[in-house]
């Protein structure tokens, strides 16, 4: 149990870590602001959400998975949005 | 050997390349955003020093409150910068500030190098004095901050109130006890007003939380205070609430309400108790516990203040 426990908290966490870093690769590689957010965008989300629930098997309680679990869905909402302010901004320069 | 050890390093050497990156900045903003990184690492480094105390403290208060005072002020900047003579740096004055900044450094090195074995140090008696009379607080932190140094720790909230009364003091006369201006220009955003609904209920929760549990585990009344005040600066920005009247009575008690039942608390147990600031021990954790409260309130205003500005009169409706 715990070796099987142990197995899918490395896969999530290393699947976390991969988006982490495609997320860096488009940030410093993408030509423009829009696309450059598009790719952090994904390390916000699904990164950090892997990476939460590979932690959550080393939770010692429930209340702790708990928290991992609201800290992901508080940076979830605020990244996205931010990302939908910053994007607006963009497109008011522009033009 | 461990890998901890070596992600150590790596995290030290972040903070300085960081902290290298904030000066060499071209633009103000782009210094902003670097100094904010630049806070965050370094709690982590406290995380890493096992002080998650001031960690919280300097990811709330070092990173974001000032990050947010810092932006605000730049973008005040913007408009003064063309009716202003630009001033000229030149290189003798360049290397001079650098000569000084290394001085201090060597200084510094050298007075840390030649410390006695073991260095002096008040945290024997502040440890006394936390688990000693007055305390009952689980949190080790917290008890200090109220029953050894609580002096310093009423204090730091009046400088918050000499903040705040600068900032007021430098609006135009005919502007006194008018609302500063809205926050951001956003305000309409539905991007920034969902970010309101959303957020705030729950960071109010979890700000309240900071505070309780500052009595027995990492958290307290600044913590708590901050990201009370971030949560209204939020509001502010999405059009939810207004700056408040600057002259309203309400504002200005909440303001003083902190250090002034601090002060009245710390004479009252010169009488009641032992002496200036002692707290009578039966009665010691609801007592700090209400004046962590009344603190936690003080902070949560005096915060959004000190961004909103000064007052100005077109901000009336």
């Amino acid at each position: 149990m715990t070796t099987l426990a142990n197995i899918v908290c490395i896969a999530c966490i290393s699947g976390g870590l991969f988006f982490f870093l495609a997320g860096t690769a488009g940030l410093l590689r993408f030509p423009d602001a829009l696309s450059r957010l598009h790719a952090l965008a994904k390390a916000d989300n699904l990164g950090l959400g892997l990476v939460a629930i590979g932690l959550m098997f080393r939770a010692n309680t429930l209340l702790v998975a708990m928290k991992l679990i609201l800290i992901w869905l508080l940076v979830l909402v605020s990244g996205s949005l931010t990302a939908q302010l910053i994007a607006a901004r963009v497109r008011r320069v522009r033009k | 050997m461990s890998i901890l050890p070596l992600l150590d390093i790596e995290l030290a050497a972040l903070v300085v390349m960081v902290a290298f990156g904030t000066i060499a900045a071209r633009t103000l903003f782009a210094a902003v955003v670097s100094y904010v990184a630049y806070g965050l690492l370094l709690a982590l480094v406290w995380v890493r020093l096992f002080a998650p105390d001031v960690a919280l403290t300097e990811a709330a208060v070092g990173s974001g409150v000032t990050g947010v005072l810092l932006i605000t002020a730049g973008k005040r900047l913007v408009p003064l910068r063309g009716g202003l003579p630009q001033a000229k740096v030149g290189r003798g004055l360049k290397l001079a500030a650098g000569l000084v900044a290394v001085l201090a450094t060597a200084v510094l090195s050298v007075a840390i190098a030649l410390l006695p074995d073991p260095a002096p140090s008040l945290a024997p008696q502040a440890a006394a004095a936390a688990a000693g009379p007055g305390a009952g607080l689980g949190n080790p932190i917290t008890a200090v901050l109220i029953s050894y140094r609580s002096f310093d720790t009423m204090l730091e909230k009046v400088v918050l109130i000499l903040a705040v009364t600068g900032v007021w003091s430098i609006g135009r006369s005919a502007d006194w006890g008018s609302r500063p201006a809205t926050l951001g220009k956003d305000a309409s955003a539905p991007p920034m007003a969902l970010l309101a609904r959303l957020l705030v209920p729950l960071g109010v929760v979890i700000g309240v939380h900071v505070f309780w549990v500052g009595a027995d585990e990492p958290g307290g009344a600044f913590q708590s205070g901050a990201l009370l005040a971030a949560m209204w600066m939020v509001m502010m920005m999405s059009g939810l609430s207004e700056p408040p009247r600057i002259g309203g009575r309400s504002v200005r008690l909440a303001l003083i309400a902190g250090p002034a039942v601090f002060l009245t608390v710390g004479v009252a147990g010169a009488v009641v108790a032992d002496g200036f600031f002692a707290f009578p021990r039966s009665f010691a954790k609801p007592l700090i516990l209400f004046v962590e409260a009344v603190m936690v309130l003080s902070i949560t205003v005096a915060l959004p203040l000190l961004v909103a500005g000064p007052p100005s009169r077109e901000a009336e409706p």
